[in-house]
């Protein structure tokens, strides 16, 4: 598989302030690479110093082969970028938007045009083409910014929270479209803090946490990291065994209640589920429902973030 | 092509595309409007009101304020206003360099202030004596003096501040007193000692005395001297506003 950015010992400092320490990952072409992080744990930063913002303190990046601190330019020539804390030209028109950002890439002009009409129709703004951005709401400026990063008909999209604060219209279709042009060989790099965004849309996930890397892999292979937020979910018809039983079946770890069902936590939920089975035949009680459950995305990413001790779960 | 003549090409047509952009958003902004024209309007009114002087005589001092001011007024107000419109760091991720970012916007600043500078010429020589006797001179003195001074603008634009007026308000302590020991108001040769000395270190005196031979007028400054000088400000004040502008942007600000 061919890596469209390779990163390498990326890291920024600001005065004492390590915020992002030493990272290395690549991100495949053809694949949508989730970056996940809670606040200030380096994302943006790391965003900001792959798209030339700002430069690294140590380390490098290449975008399709081209290092970043010696090709700026070139490796810049591959990416359509919507940054999280960014905006259109407001007093400019849609139009002028989308062919400033052609023309800053160096698009010929008939291409631009021609790319520019059919991704403002795209994006539903066709028909807003000579209204101000400043007419617009926030998901729709949103849509133009995505516009304005794929007139050049880059390789790369970086996208940073790009459906953060938006409509659910405005959010879905721009997932959509996102989807559609990965489809069509876009490769996508997306930060975000929205869960199932990233599960829905992401082939890879990487997290970081005070800027390092604590976990990169696919959803399905990060949910089995965290394999203590594993359980087994059931619900009895009448009764129930004792919470003493419970604890002593194979793997448990604890049990938790929600309402009529019982979670039991465990390492070893398939085993624990056929011991569970067991017992309730031995009482004599009746099962209304059972099943394994995988730890949501979510739950990973507080596993490895929240408490602080991701890498002892690797 | 050769990669060197690519290179220059990319970064030329980098430049235009960021003058126009300039000139689309920013040429009405009411600061560019207020400090770039409204001022010199105002001092001239200040300058001339009671004073026996000939009106055609300040007609060259009219029309190197209004270059002064126009020229160096919109480098200072776009990279703050971008900053805070949020609209930057889209800018500086585009593929172009920040060494062209910033020739756009002296490119802007040029044509802005050689544009307006052309008003004072045009209404000097409808309503008073004033005659131009080398229009080389003249335009010479217009363009060299709109880069040095547009490139002064782009330099101040430099520090990390997201606040158009605080910028406008750095520029202002440069450019009012450079204006004043410049011979804008009273050529050179007739200010005092202390005056004439600090005159040379303002690219105005130089633009000034071109404009002032263009209308006739004796020049204080050697011929050859003021172009050189106003080549020399213009280069010297891009590479600082290259360095001092990559030097914030390292800094993440």
């Amino acid at each position: 598989m061919t890596a469209v950015i390779e990163v390498r010992g990326l890291t920024r400092r600001f005065g004492d302030l390590t915020a992002v320490d030493h990272v290395e990952f690549e991100v495949n072409e053809g694949e949508v690479f989730g970056f996940l992080g809670p606040n200030g744990a380096g994302k943006t930063t790391t965003v900001r110093m792959l798209t030339g913002v700002i430069d690294p303190t140590e380390g490098t990046a290449t975008v399709r082969g081209h290092d970043i601190r010696r090709e700026p330019l070139a490796a810049r020539d591959h990416l359509g970028i919507v940054p999280e804390e960014a905006n259109v030209y407001l007093d400019l028109s849609v139009w002028r938007n989308v062919m400033l950002m052609g023309e800053l890439h160096g698009v010929p002009r008939q291409r631009r045009v021609a790319e520019g009409d059919r991704m403002l129709g795209l994006m539903g703004l066709g028909e807003r083409k000579k209204q101000k951005a400043r007419a617009l709401s926030k998901g729709l400026r949103q849509r133009l910014m995505l516009c304005t990063a794929l007139v050049s008909g880059p390789e790369l999209l970086f996208l940073d929270e790009p459906t953060s604060g938006l409509d659910v219209q405005s959010a879905r279709l721009i997932r959509q479209i996102v989807r559609d042009l990965n489809r069509d060989g876009l490769t996508v790099f997306l930060t975000t803090h929205n869960m199932a965004e990233a599960e829905e849309m992401c082939d890879r996930v990487a997290i970081i946490n005070r800027g390092e890397i604590v976990a990169i892999d696919t959803p399905d292979q990060l949910r089995d990291l965290a394999r203590s937020s594993q359980y087994v979910e059931v619900s009895f018809e009448a009764g129930a065994p004792s919470a003493d039983d419970l604890e002593a079946l194979t793997g448990v770890e604890r049990v938790v209640s929600e309402g009529d069902r019982l979670l039991l936590y465990t390492q070893q939920p398939g085993r624990t589920a056929v011991a569970l089975a067991g017992l309730a035949d031995r009482d004599g009680l009746a099962v209304g429902e059972l099943r394994t459950c995988k730890p949501s995305l979510e739950e990973v990413f507080l596993y490895l973030t929240g408490r602080g001790d991701g890498e002892a779960a690797l | 092509m050769s990669e060197l003549a690519q290179t220059w090409r990319r970064e030329a047509r980098g430049a235009l595309v960021i003058a126009k952009k300039n000139a689309l958003l920013y040429y009405l902004k009411p600061p560019v409007l207020i400090f770039g024209v409204l001022f010199p309007v105002f001092f001239f009114l200040t300058f001339k009101m009671g004073r026996p002087v000939a009106a055609e005589s300040i007609v060259p001092g009219m029309v190197a304020m209004v270059l002064w001011f126009t020229a160096s007024a919109v480098g200072p107000l776009v990279t703050p206003w971008e900053r805070r419109a949020k609209t930057y760091e889209r800018l500086i991720s585009a593929p172009v360099s920040l060494r062209s970012i910033l020739a756009g916007d002296v490119l802007s600043g040029l044509v802005f202030g050689a544009c307006l500078s052309v008003i004072p010429v045009v209404i000097g020589l409808a309503l008073t004596d004033a005659r131009v006797t080398d229009p080389l001179l003249l335009a010479g003195g217009i363009v060299l003096g709109a880069l040095s001074f547009a490139s002064l603008g782009v330099l101040l634009a430099a520090p990390p501040a997201s606040s158009p007026s605080n910028i406008m308000l750095l520029s202002n302590l440069v450019r009012l007193p450079l204006l004043f020991v410049s011979g804008v108001f009273l050529p050179i040769a007739q200010m005092p000692g202390w005056a004439r000395w600090i005159a040379p270190v303002s690219p105005l005196s130089y633009a000034g005395d071109l404009i002032r031979s263009g209308f006739g007028q004796a020049a204080y400054f050697p011929g050859w001297l003021s172009p050189v000088m106003l080549a020399a400000f213009t280069a010297v004040l891009f590479w600082g506003a290259c360095r001092f502008h990559r030097l914030t942007r390292a800094r993440g600000l």
